[in-house]
């Protein structure tokens, strides 16, 4: 079985700043991981090789850096790591980067077999947007299934799946058939710790590395910046509100005459809250 | 460099000249597509409809609300419900196979949808539902798509202007799709105000019909597992909420948190960590990669009010932080604040709230 790990290298954590002359992004010394639900997958991805049998590639698509994170996949386990990178992706939105990472799956579809389930965690940490999965899935004509909980069973006679969705209202139990494409959900499976032997070979490992003529992009005008309908015309900070909270005095008040003091704070500022309180206290 | 948001902002194409094409100039109208699931309409598409109204009446043109599901009588209940909250027209689009939610199907008559009506501007709920489809619709069209905004606006050249946080929440950034149609765009649930409904507004209900045979569809819904209805489902919707950070120190704590709750008849939730601890279910936690709340009271106890945190509250008619810290970034935000211990204020608050309320009960 070929199963396809699609993971993204972004910065840790909410430190990135606007720079604030030149208002653009600063990521400068910010460390970089494994955005956190594309672990879920890779988890996932194998737990079902340790199971059936097979391979599992993690690849991404992103500047020559993310070979580290590609490497930190293969201390977990997977079995190879590509790299997809050129100039030509730079500024690449969900819709370029999935027509990209599409592209990437093809190729490494025809060097090491067809992949039967592509994984993806279920949104980046920087950009949120969960919009490269399904970008992926309707490019390559895979069912589609994001917000995955769990797999609960799969059969590769078959060539059936049984997953659980996580939904608004609930859980959907959902049986497809492979080839898929799923987007884990957090807490589905926590990252193994990698054996020795997997930490040795990672070391060593080669990453391949493919830019855009190796994938043999059919269009690189659908890449990048120009490939990319969104356009973002303003990156700014949060406005800070002007006034702080107004703060309830507490010097040498017991806990009782600090909760008085804060409920007629409320009370003064929401009347008709109180009204409401009272007014449901009192059976109405 | 793989998403939309990583660009230096002010780089060339920003300020590029929009031209758009000749063949998307006959796109047209907003459309909210209206999320109707196991009986019930998401309230996130009545939020929608309320937006969507301000950007039509900018654009001086109509508002569509569109309606997929199984069973005629029902669908044109949520078009009417939909010409209340403000649609000019509803699509609706009925077949047994649309019953319950799959990818393929709706992706499929959505994108026919929109190749026949052309809209110019098409609003989801950013729900798990309304992501999933969003994706797909957006690919599928080739058009550009915006996740989670949190405003919408229309600039001077009749382009929607999508505003949405980034980086979890640091960072805002706003997003035009240029030379593209439709503009998609997801929005949050609570983040845009629920419009009041007009009783007896009413509109056109348009049938649309797409061939559709589940013989065709891969995917198979086996069961629905719903999620028990008292267990953190109106969280969202709760007029006071109460939650508690790391500053309640152990899991029991979390308690004062709920009984302070269970006096106000309001509900209860937390910051992240306490879910990654275990002390609270997931469904509970506030924030930017958790619920948005949009309470009249909101009372936060031990939490240092971190972006990610404050972005899921700010909606909130009045905050009010209980930390230790007079330091912690929360009271920046915070209306009220009080520099205590949450752990003996907590049952204080609950004890001096339920003297209040029930001396009240007496009187009356
Ligand atoms: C991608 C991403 C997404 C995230 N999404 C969310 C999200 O949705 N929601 C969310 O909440 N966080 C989220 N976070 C985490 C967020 O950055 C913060 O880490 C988190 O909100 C901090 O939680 P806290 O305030 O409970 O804990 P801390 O930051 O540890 O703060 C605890 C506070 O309690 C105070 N305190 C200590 N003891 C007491 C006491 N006895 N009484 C009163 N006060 C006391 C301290 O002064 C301190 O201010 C996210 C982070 C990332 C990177």
């Amino acid at each position: 079985m070929q199963i396809f790990v699609c993971i993204k290298q972004v910065p840790d954590s909410g430190q990135i700043r606007v720079h604030p002359v030149t208002n653009t992004i600063m990521r400068q010394g910010v460390p970089t991981i494994i955005n956190p639900y594309d672990l879920f997958g890779l988890e996932q991805a194998l737990r079902l090789r340790d199971r059936f049998g097979g391979e599992v590639t993690v690849m991404t698509m992103g500047p020559p850096m993310a070979v580290d994170s590609l490497r930190k996949a293969l201390t977990y386990g997977a079995d190879r790591a590509v790299l997809l990178t050129d100039r030509v992706f730079a500024g690449s939105d969900t819709l370029a980067t999935s027509y990209a990472l599409s592209n990437l799956i093809l190729k490494a579809g025809e060097t090491w077999g067809a992949p039967d389930i592509v994984f993806c965690g279920k949104q980046t940490i920087d950009g949120d947007t969960a919009q490269v999965g399904p970008g992926i899935a309707r490019r390559l004509g895979l069912s589609q299934l994001t917000y995955v909980s769990g797999i609960d069973d799969m059969d590769l006679t078959d060539r059936q799946i049984l997953v659980r969705r996580r939904g608004d209202h609930g859980v959907q139990v959902l049986r497809s058939q492979l080839p898929v494409m799923v987007t884990m959900m957090e807490g589905s499976n926590e990252i193994r710790r990698g054996t020795q032997a997997d930490a040795l070979r990672a070391a060593r490992a080669e990453v391949v590395q493919w830019n855009a003529a190796t994938v043999g992009i059919p269009d690189i005008g659908l890449c990048g910046l120009r490939g990319s309908p969104t356009v973002v015309k303003k990156v700014f900070a949060p406005t800070a509100r002007e006034e702080t909270a107004e703060m309830v005095p507490t010097t040498d008040s017991s806990p009782a005459a600090m909760a008085d003091a804060l409920i007629d704070q409320i009370f003064t500022r929401q009347p008709a809250l109180q009204d409401d309180l009272l007014r449901q206290a009192a059976g109405h | 460099m793989s998403n939309q948001t990583s660009r230096p902002a002010g780089s060339g194409r920003a300020n590029m000249k929009r031209e758009l094409p000749e063949h998307f100039r006959s796109y047209k109208h907003v459309w909210v597509f209206i999320e109707f699931e196991h009986g019930r309409i998401h309230p996130v598409s009545l939020e929608l409809l309320g937006e969507g109204r301000k950007l039509a009446d900018k654009l001086e043109v109509e508002l569509a609300a569109v309606i997929a599901g199984s069973g005629h009588d029902a669908l044109e209940e949520v078009a009417k419900t939909s010409f209340s909250y403000g649609a000019d027209l509803a699509y609706i689009i009925d077949d047994p196979v649309l019953a319950d939610y799959r990818n393929e199907p709706y992706t499929r008559v959505m994108t026919a949808l929109v190749e026949k009506y052309q809209p110019e501007i098409m609003l989801l709920g950013a729900t798990v539902l309304g992501r999933d489809l969003a994706g797909a619709v957006a690919t599928t069209l080739k058009t550009g798509l915006t996740a989670d905004c949190t405003e919408l606006a229309i600039d001077g050249e009749r382009s929607l202007a999508a505003t949405r946080p980034t980086f979890g929440g640091s960072l805002l950034c706003t997003i035009h799709t240029l030379n593209y149609r439709p503009q998609m765009a997801t929005v949050r649930p609570r983040v845009m105000a629920m419009p009041v409904a007009q009783e007896g507004r009413t509109g056109r209900i348009v049938d649309f019909k797409v061939d559709l045979k589940e013989e065709d569809i891969i995917t198979k819904v086996l069961d629905f597992l719903p999620d028990t209805a008292n267990e953190a489902a109106q969280l969202a919707f709760a007029d006071i909420v109460v939650a508690g950070g790391i500053g309640l120190r152990t899991s029991e704590n979390v308690q004062l948190v709920r009984d302070l709750a269970d006096a106000l008849g309001g509900d209860w939730g937390g910051s992240r960590p306490l879910v990654q601890k275990g002390w609270i279910p997931a469904e509970r936690q506030i924030g930017q990669t958790g619920k948005t709340i949009r309470p009249r009271l909101y009372i936060a106890a031990g939490i240092s009010g971190a972006i990610q945190h404050r972005v899921g509250v700010e909606g909130a008619d009045l905050i009010v932080a209980i930390n230790t810290d007079p330091r912690a970034p929360i009271f920046d935000f915070a209306h009220v604040g009080i520099t205590a211990d949450a752990i003996t204020l907590l049952p204080a608050l609950t004890r001096a709230f339920r003297q209040r309320l029930s001396v009240n009960r007496m009187a009356g």
